[in-house]
């Protein structure tokens, strides 16, 4: 079996010969954002062990969260959360069987994309506004 | 005849459906994947609510929100909703992409490990503050 002669098969056209389309780049974001979503849950939960554990640690972890560093980070964490939460809805409507239309896909996508870098901004606003 | 049924199989679409499929789960993971989709908008709503009015918060001022029940509740459920959510979702990922036997398993028992480690020490955590006198 092994010493079989190769036969030079036609292969199926893979993700590296297409040209990239925003609705693919989508979906492979809306997968990213998924994974990155595991490590900002990780974040919450580190925040909230920190609360519960003493004063000392929770400044630790604030310290961290208030550093620019740490901000980015978690700017970074409303961005992918507020993306996946949009994919998310986008994927329920075809769920119910509905937006196939391209067109509808493409504005869709643009409003995925606009709509989670427009709230993650309003979040961050809001954040700073609660916190002055 | 509907196209499930062609004329070399003599099985009923009822009797395909009982056998759920290589994962014999059926639609089970599709749809828990759904249901904390959607529990998550309103959940998360209330966890990046709960952090926004806690960023740079002194410690003695979240425990003292966490002392309303409601509040430690719903975090909770968000964490719970959350965790559930990202073990299905790493699943999925993990079923992708590792076909090795050895490498797949280990995968997907360290996923459901720390999912739930997760959501153990996060409802911990609320709760202890939640009942911190």
């Amino acid at each position: 079996m092994a010493e079989q002669k190769q036969v030079a098969r036609p292969l199926s056209p893979h993700l590296q010969i297409y040209k990239p389309m925003l609705t693919m780049m989508m979906s492979i974001t809306h997968r990213i954002t998924g994974v990155a979503l595991y490590g900002g849950t990780l974040l919450v939960v580190w925040w909230l062990a920190a609360a519960a554990h003493s004063d000392a640690y929770f400044a630790v972890v604030q310290g961290f969260f208030g550093h620019w560093f740490g901000k980015l980070i978690l700017f970074g964490f409303t961005w992918a959360l507020v993306h996946h939460a949009l994919g998310g809805i986008r994927h329920f409507i075809w769920d119910m069987g509905r937006g196939f239309k391209l067109p509808t896909v493409e504005w869709m996508v643009r409003a995925n994309v606009i709509g989670s870098i427009l709230i993650t901004v309003l979040l961050w606003l809001i954040a700073y506004g609660v916190k002055s | 005849m509907n196209e499930m049924s062609n004329a070399s199989n003599m099985k009923t679409p009822l009797k395909r459906v009982r056998g759920f499929g290589a994962s014999k789960t059926g639609t089970e993971h599709f749809w828990q994947q759904r249901a904390t989709a959607v529990a998550n908008l309103p959940l998360m709503a209330v966890l990046v609510w709960f952090l926004i009015a806690h960023f740079g918060a002194t410690r003695a001022e979240v425990i003292a929100s966490l002392q309303n029940p409601i509040i430690a509740l719903l975090l909770i459920m968000a964490l719970a909703s959350a965790c559930w959510h990202m073990r299905l979702g790493l699943q999925v990922v993990i079923e992708d992409y590792l076909h090795s036997h050895l490498a797949k398993f280990a995968a997907l028992a360290l996923n459901i490990a720390i999912a739930t480690s997760f959501f153990a020490i996060a409802a911990y955590s609320i709760l202890k503050m939640s009942f911190a006198p």
